[in-house]
């Protein structure tokens, strides 16, 4: 018997594919989410759009609020540790913690490593803005991959720009000649094997969710176009006027993406949607996906 | 009439599925709507999360007519969150099924995903060598039906049964290359 291997862990995120993962700050909204129909839940202390309003160091949650949320509901539940944080993460694992998000929506813990992944039992979740930082992540042992986005913004554009670079790179790597190839990785800064690892596949070896900005069932529908296996969806449920609506809603959506009669059917009457936040108002940096190397 | 098989493809890991039949040259189709059912002669429920398939079943309208083709005869092959959607109880659970399956099932029954393995797993309907069994959050089956038979297990509680034109393992062989279950799936639609 063998546990904590690369295919356990990339498998758990197959099993996520097509699903939604909602942020929730407490057992009531992990109890929302699921009912909603979400896949998976990810524990959080404050959702981003809070952690961009209070400013400061963002860590960690306290153990006790995810413990709690993992005691609420039966679906898996994620938590984040700090980029480079490996002892948070050694925490989390011990909490048995589903899944572990190495965010950028937290505070960088170390300005030049992130976590060697490899050597947990418990799986990760990495965030990316092109092809050769998923490639590293993945290289570092990352089971899944994120776009980055810009969190708490409720604005897909940063998503979309992300989700549209790593599949623009990907088509890219698998047209060039053999030759070409280790030119590529330097480029990108991504190891070789990796980079033969997605010529080999046509596409990225672990599952790619959509993150960041996310806020609409069309935002999520969007996302499974371009090439998303899911969606995250972090301030965009529990900031909005109804959050269980919307949450149904956004489920919905991911499923049936390509069927836009069910989509004008699904989008009516959400109420409020979370306040947005232009990209170009906020400076460079205070922008979270510019954390991270 | 030539077979289609049909994958469950509302959540999870339908492109699996869809994958292993492609290897055995069988027609396949996804289904996400109540007319994809029209089309095809047996169905896949994948690997995934068990209460958001159930809920997506209810929100198409899906659940009743699906137990009834089941209930008339139609195959169907269910891994990890499909065995739990088959099952007729769930321990502890009130969340949408087909309950077609005469088992009673314990869902994430080893832990949590830190506790999630692989193993080689003895399933004589198979033949003689094991298969390569991945378990993840999975389920088992604590009891089961005088009609259902067992047809492998770990720590005497069943992880793969067949009752008449219902397959259900715990496991996930979507996730490996042994086409071996997928082929004895088919051996119910002729």
């Amino acid at each position: 018997m063998e546990q904590g291997t690369i295919r356990l862990k990339t498998g758990l995120a197959e099993m996520l594919k097509g699903g939604v993962i909602m942020d929730v700050t407490t057992p009531e909204q992990a109890k929302i989410a699921e009912a909603a129909g979400a896949c998976a839940v990810m524990a959080l202390e404050r959702v981003p759009a809070d952690i961009r309003a209070a400013g400061g160091v963002a860590r960690m949650a306290d153990p006790t609020i995810v413990k709690k949320i993992m005691d609420t509901v039966s679906i898996p539940v994620m938590a984040k540790a700090r980029i480079g944080h490996f002892v948070e993460a050694r925490i989390l694992e011990a909490m048995g913690v589903d899944y572990i998000d190495e965010s950028e929506v937290l505070t960088p813990a170390d300005d030049k490593y992130h976590i060697d992944k490899r050597d947990f039992t418990v799986p990760f979740v990495c965030g990316c803005r092109n092809l050769g930082e998923a490639l590293r992540r993945i290289a570092e042992g990352a089971a899944m991959i994120r776009t980055k986005g810009e969190p708490g913004t409720g604005n897909v554009v940063e998503a979309v720009r992300h989700c549209r670079q790593v599949m623009d790179e990907i088509r890219q790597l698998c047209a060039l000649p053999d030759a070409e190839v280790p030119n590529f990785a330097k480029e990108a800064g991504a190891p070789l094997e990796v980079c033969l690892a997605v010529r080999k596949e046509g596409r990225l070896p672990v599952v790619n969710f959509a993150a960041g900005g996310i806020a609409t069932p069309a935002d999520a529908a969007m996302m499974m176009h371009l090439g998303c296996d899911g969606v995250f969806v972090g301030s965009g449920i529990f900031k909005s006027g109804d959050p269980a609506k919307r949450a149904k809603a956004i489920v919905q959506a991911v499923t049936h993406y390509k069927d836009y009669t069910m989509l004008a059917e699904i989008s009516r009457d959400l109420g409020e949607a979370m306040v947005g936040i232009d990209i170009s108002t906020i400076p460079a940096g205070e922008r979270m996906q510019e954390r991270g190397w | 009439m030539a077979r289609c098989v049909g994958v469950l493809a509302l959540q999870g890991a339908f492109r699996e599925h869809m994958t292993a039949l492609a290897r055995l040259g069988v027609a396949a189709r996804e289904v996400r709507k109540l007319q994809d059912m029209d089309a095809v002669d047996a169905l896949i429920i994948p690997g995934g999360e068990s209460t958001t398939i159930g809920k997506l079943l209810i929100d198409g309208g899906m659940l009743d007519p699906l137990r009834k083709r089941i209930t008339a005869g139609m195959p169907v092959y269910g891994s990890c969150a499909g065995l739990i959607l088959l099952c007729r109880n769930i321990e502890d659970s009130e969340q949408p099924r087909l309950g077609v399956l005469d088992a009673t099932v314990r869902r994430n029954a080893f832990g949590r995903q830190v506790d999630s393995f692989e193993t080689e797993l003895s399933m004589p309907v198979l033949g003689v060598e094991p298969v390569s069994a991945v378990f993840i959050r999975a389920p088992v089956l604590t009891s089961v039906g005088d009609n259902v038979t067992v047809l492998a297990q770990i720590n005497g509680q069943a992880v793969a049964v067949r009752q008449d034109n219902v397959l259900a393992t715990s496991f996930h062989p979507e996730l490996t290359t042994d086409s071996r279950i997928h082929s004895y799936f088919l051996t119910f639609t002729v």
